[in-house]
């Protein structure tokens, strides 16, 4: 898709300096940016605490963890950092705020002050958050936070509290982004740019907005029911009182399915990009491909109870959830297709980026198969709670979602920072984590096969071969995180000057069109797409 | 009594992968990658079903990764400089979307079976109902003149010989082979998961509520499984070990058990009342 624009960029760059800069930024380059700094820390703290627990499952017994709360607190505050305060904040509130405006060419989002709000928000929820792993013993919940063990009963004091506020917080925040994102996108367009052309990312954008939109709340409503069962003496899920602690299981897989497409579908777009630019093609069945997403964020709400196949749902009701559940397999194949048919007949160059989506496409498919066997209610009896389920979601989402982080980093770094980052570092730092995270989480396929149950500490002596397979990958991605970030620090440092667009005729979206780094106001006169072309 | 008792049950759990005929120990071994063997029909079936759908999955892998090798190969930057502008086909897109359905349509036939199939038996013989506890296990046989008992998990030091650390408890739950056994459970306290591995079982006990499912065991021997719900601080430390015996063995068990937990047996209401 190529765009003719009308030069957009005289921009005479000046903006409030110093913190203030940042605390009260109304850019949504600069609050992008924020973003992405906030989803690193996320990921660097969410990643220790991972590391964390390979390092106490490396071997059997309790060596280095052995105060068992706190373990789960591990378990607990890992998939809740990684989830919100490191996957959101990078694939949506960085790449979206940095992105999306400059891919439609819009001068900014259509509410700015609400998207400070937005951040901060997501800011408060992250140190709440930490604050209630350091509070009464922390929540040792799980991610899932299911009742009773998360009653005042289980868990007295206020860790659990505190986690359920973060939650709140960041979800409001993530709420108002998503209501952001959407009118933007909606009204903001440059001329010329109809729905139907605009790139997939946006596309990936708009739908995940919708996604928060409808998921969030039920979040929010169903956080507030066990907040008042803890506080003030309600039952909702409480049986004594009339309750029922499936209610809540109901109401968190309502928003936690879609969840896990808010997190995958901005990286379905950026692969899409990335995908397109490299192989010096357009997107192959762009009408197809956004529509895939479209159907994906659809079907992601009727399929919740395939997480609860063991908790005692009617047999019809299971049936219906595995039916929903593979129905995903169809979109979901219509993108791994068509982003291959790209592929298919270009002129690739497998710069980092590239290598980032080429591993996505495959790691994904790979996550993806497993989750057409878990789909299936009767035989997730073997599976449903063990590391198979571990590692399934890991496929998708730690070598999924991370990939499509990495890749959008690689994508978009020199036009966000003004430097190009070292090619054959950012190869170096893919073939690492490549290697790394399968090391750590193919052989959880085995341990969960074999029955080993997930969230324990310590494990019967005949997993222990895979599982210290396991955590040598993990040392392997410290080894590639390390690696990242030093990479990242000799880009600022010592970078070359990235050019406006670095990656050739390939890259035919708007943002490519404006210098590096992207000047603080873009697009202050809208561009103008140029007609399609007849075809 | 008790301590001679439980001492039979270790040296038969210790003995029994020694070769006692058709005797199993189901419990995982080292650098294990597939299931533990399986000694009910619905777990056969799930093994069935997952080696049908194993090669389904692994087909679709490679057949992504020849593709993108192709790819990879064929239309490099240098083995092919000019990219086609090609961005629609019709014939292709239709059969993308058609043959993945027509997969989907395959694997769920019988996975609807043996979800059915699962789900509960006609006609049980006889009925386990075990109830979850921070952080243990109880268990009620309530044919058999409401025989219960609780089990722990043995702790590291106190493991004689053969006994797998973190799997082995002081009572175990024993079961008749040949039976269909219909299982209730339910919680007392927080939300746990029972479940035996190599007999495809895994219920939910939920506090308030009663799940059903059901066992046919085929083999007699040992088998190990571990609480499969987060259920707090010893969520790791709560295992479940079932030894299938004969009937006859099983109903001579069940007449020593009755002596061994006699204390057990009174009605719930009067040890309530003692209790206070």
């Amino acid at each position: 898709m190529a765009y003719g624009t009308s030069d957009a960029h005289g921009s005479h760059d000046h903006h409030p300096s110093g913190w203030k800069r940042w605390a009260y930024s109304t850019n949504h380059k600069d609050i992008g940016t924020m973003y992405l700094v906030l989803a690193a820390i996320g990921g660097l703290v969410g990643g220790l605490m991972s590391w964390l627990i390979r390092l106490e499952l490396s071997q059997p017994g309790l060596q280095y963890i052995t105060d068992l709360q706190f373990y789960n607190v591990l378990v607990s505050a890992h998939g809740l950092i990684m989830v919100f305060f490191f996957v959101m904040p990078a694939l949506i509130g960085g790449f979206g705020n940095w992105i999306v405006p400059l891919m439609i060419g819009a001068p900014d989002m259509a509410f700015p002050r609400m998207n400070n709000i937005s951040f901060w928000l997501t800011a408060g929820g992250l140190v709440l958050l930490l604050t209630a792993g350091f509070t009464a013993g922390g929540p040792g919940t799980g991610w899932t936070v299911y009742p009773p063990l998360s009653s005042n009963e289980y868990h007295p004091g206020p860790a659990v509290d505190l986690a359920i506020l973060s939650l709140h917080v960041g979800g409001a925040g993530s709420i108002l982004g998503a209501i952001n994102f959407i009118v933007t996108i909606i009204n903001m367009r440059a001329p010329g740019m109809t729905m139907h052309r605009m790139p997939l990312f946006v596309w990936a954008t708009l739908v995940t907005a919708f996604l928060l939109v409808l998921a969030m709340p039920v979040l929010a409503g169903g956080l507030t029911m066990l907040l008042t069962d803890r506080n003030f003496g309600t039952t909702f899920f409480k049986v004594a009182g009339g309750g029922d602690p499936i209610l809540w299981q109901h109401l968190f897989w309502f928003f936690g399915h879609p969840e896990v497409y808010i997190m995958i579908i901005p990286a379905f777009g950026i692969v899409s990009q990335i995908v397109s630019t490299f192989s010096r093609k357009p997107v192959f069945g762009y009408l197809g491909m956004a529509y895939a997403m479209a159907a994906i964020g659809v079907i992601g709400f009727v399929v919740w109870a395939h997480h609860m196949y063991s908790v005692g749902l009617d047999v019809n009701t299971r049936a219906y959830f595995v039916a929903a559940t593979m129905v995903i397999a169809v979109p979901t194949g219509i993108k791994i297709f068509s982003w291959i048919a790209t592929m298919w007949g270009g002129s690739i160059r497998f710069d980092t980026p590239m290598l980032w989506a080429c591993g996505f496409i495959f790691l994904f498919v790979l996550g993806g198969v497993t989750g057409i066997q878990l789909a299936n209610a009767g035989p997730d009896m073997a599976w449903h709670d063990t590391y198979y389920v571990v590692a399934h979601f890991h496929y998708v989402l730690s070598l999924g979602a991370v990939f499509g982080i990495f890749g959008g980093f690689y994508y978009w770094f020199g036009k966000m920072c003004g430097r190009q980052y070292s090619e054959a570092a950012g190869r170096v730092h893919f073939w690492l984590t490549f290697f790394g995270v399968n090391l750590l989480f193919f052989p959880q396929h085995f341990l969960g096969m074999a029955g080993m149950p997930r969230r324990i500490p310590d494990y019967p002596d005949a997993y222990s071969g895979w599982n210290m397979v396991s955590s040598l990958g993990a040392v392997v991605t410290i080894v590639g995180t390390l690696w990242f970030l030093w990479l990242v620090f000799r880009t600022f440092t010592a970078g070359e000057k990235a050019a406006a667009n670095p990656w050739g005729p390939g890259a035919t979206t708007l943002e490519w069109t404006v210098p590096s780094p992207a000047p603080f106001h873009t697009f202050e006169e809208t561009p103008r797409i140029a007609p399609e072309p007849a075809h | 009594m008790f301590k001679r008792f439980a001492w039979i049950g270790a040296g038969a759990a210790a003995l029994a992968p020694a070769g006692s005929g058709p005797a199993l120990a189901a419990q995982p071994l080292p650098w294990q990658i597939s299931f533990q063997p399986a000694a009910s029909p619905v777990m056969e079936q799930i093994q069935w079903f997952h080696d049908f759908l194993f090669w389904i999955i692994v087909a679709i892998a490679l057949f992504v990764l020849a593709l993108m090798c192709y790819c990879a190969v064929k239309f490099n930057e240098k083995s092919n400089p000019t990219p086609s502008p090609t961005t629609h086909n019709t014939t292709l897109e239709v059969l993308w979307t058609a043959i993945p359905i027509l997969i989907l349509v395959a694997i769920s036939v019988p996975s609807f079976r043996l979800l059915y199939f699962m789900d509960r038996t006609d006609k049980p013989e006889m009925t386990l109902k075990a109830v979850s506890h921070q952080w243990y296990w109880s268990y009620h046989y309530p044919d058999h003149g409401n025989l219960n008992f609780t089990s722990n998990m043995i702790q590291a030091e106190d493991l004689k010989p053969g006994q797998p650390r973190l799997l082995a408890v002081d009572n175990e739950v024993v079961l008749p082979v040949e039976t269909n056994i219909r299982v209730l459970t339910t919680s007392e306290d927080v939300i746990h998961n029972w479940a035996v591995p190599a007999f495809g079982l895994k219920v939910e006990t939920v506090p308030g509520r009663t799940n059903e499912s059901w066992v046919r065991i085929t083999k007699e021997g040992t088998y190990y499984g571990q609480c499969s719900e987060l259920c707090g601080l010893n969520h790791g430390f709560m295992p479940i070990q079932v030894r299938a015996v004969s009937k006859q063995a099983f109903a001579q068990w069940t007449e020593e058990a009755k002596k061994k937990f006699a204390a057990n047996l009174e009605p719930e209401s009067v040890r309530v009342a003692q209790a206070r």
